[in-house]
């Protein structure tokens, strides 16, 4: 019985956080929603029984996207009442696209229910007597490698992306010359001088 | 008892606010970035909710790849948001036609 009322409660919460993430007037607090969002999603999928995404996806999205999108949204200076103009002139559009969506998505679900699908050709049935993460594991290193392999790929290109693209090289900065520190010899540093006696040394 | 349509419900209704999201904020690029999370957790909810009412286990390990891709499309998003912040002085994308497309 809890798990329906725990069901209810993370199933309101996220799409009335969801809704607040879009109607917000501010961006930081749209952030703040959307980190609300992310953390009923995570109870939905902990009561799915999918333990290591749900912790994932406090971990990725909490952790690390939603901090991304709030140092963004901070960072920059911008007008946002200017970027509000505009919002009632839309919504007649976005609510249109919106119930036909959500109609289509409802038909989905409706004929998904009456069956029809084969649901006996499962790749990767689930075992009950070891841990969810175990099991996800046991799969991801050993038949989709490949996959995960290219998702480190996908990272780590958007990585590079990312850098290459916000990197700015300021002008003017003093930074260390390693390898001119290297190629310096002892014989272009210094110079030998045999001043006379009672004379000055002139360098 | 809760069965598999309704996780299909909450995350059809988080996949229309997100559309919605995409359409309202038509100028914000920061809030359009976030409703395309909320698009892809919805599909994330989906993978895991049909991996868990057909106890395969695919669906979750396909849901860390659409994770691993959201989190490379957020980077890459606000890093083009930022660079273009700079030259612009303005994130509004209402009137991107720079390149004249």
């Amino acid at each position: 019985m809890i798990q329906v009322a725990a069901f209810w409660l993370f199933a309101t919460l996220v799409i009335a956080s969801a809704a607040m993430v879009i109607f917000a007037r501010n961006p930081v607090h749209s952030v703040m929603w959307l980190i609300l969002a992310f953390f009923n999603a995570a109870g939905l999928m902990l009561l799915a029984g999918a333990e290591f995404i749900a912790m994932l996806l406090v971990i990725v999205y909490v952790g690390a996207v939603a901090v991304l999108f709030l140092f963004v949204v901070m960072m920059l200076d911008i007008d946002f009442a200017e970027l509000r103009a505009g919002f009632v002139r839309y919504l007649p559009l976005g609510a249109l696209v919106a119930i036909i969506l959500a109609a289509e998505l409802v038909f989905a679900v409706g004929a998904w229910s009456a069956g029809g699908i084969d649901l006996a050709a499962r790749a990767a049935p689930a075992v009950t007597d070891k841990s969810n993460i175990q099991q996800i594991g046991e799969l991801l290193y050993t038949k989709y490698i490949f996959l995960f392999e290219a998702a480190g790929i996908v990272l780590l290109v958007a990585m590079i992306g990312a850098i290459v693209l916000t990197h700015r090289s300021r002008g003017g900065v003093r930074t260390q010359n390693i390898s001119a520190q290297n190629q310096r010899r002892p014989e272009d540093a210094t110079r030998l001088v045999d001043p006379g006696v009672g004379q000055g040394v002139q360098l | 008892m809760i069965s598999v349509g309704h996780y299909l419900a909450v995350s059809a209704v988080l996949f229309t606010l997100g559309v919605l999201g995409i359409f309202i904020n038509r100028k914000n690029i920061i809030v359009i970035l976030m409703a395309i999370e909320l698009i892809l957790l919805a599909v994330n909810i989906n993978l895991v909710a049909f991996s868990a009412a057909l106890n395969d286990l695919v669906g979750q390990v396909f849901s860390m790849f659409v994770l691993t891709v959201a989190a490379g499309e957020a980077a890459i998003g606000l890093a083009i948001l930022v660079i273009y912040f700079r030259g612009r002085g303005t994130i509004a994308v209402d009137d991107a036609n720079r390149m004249k497309g």
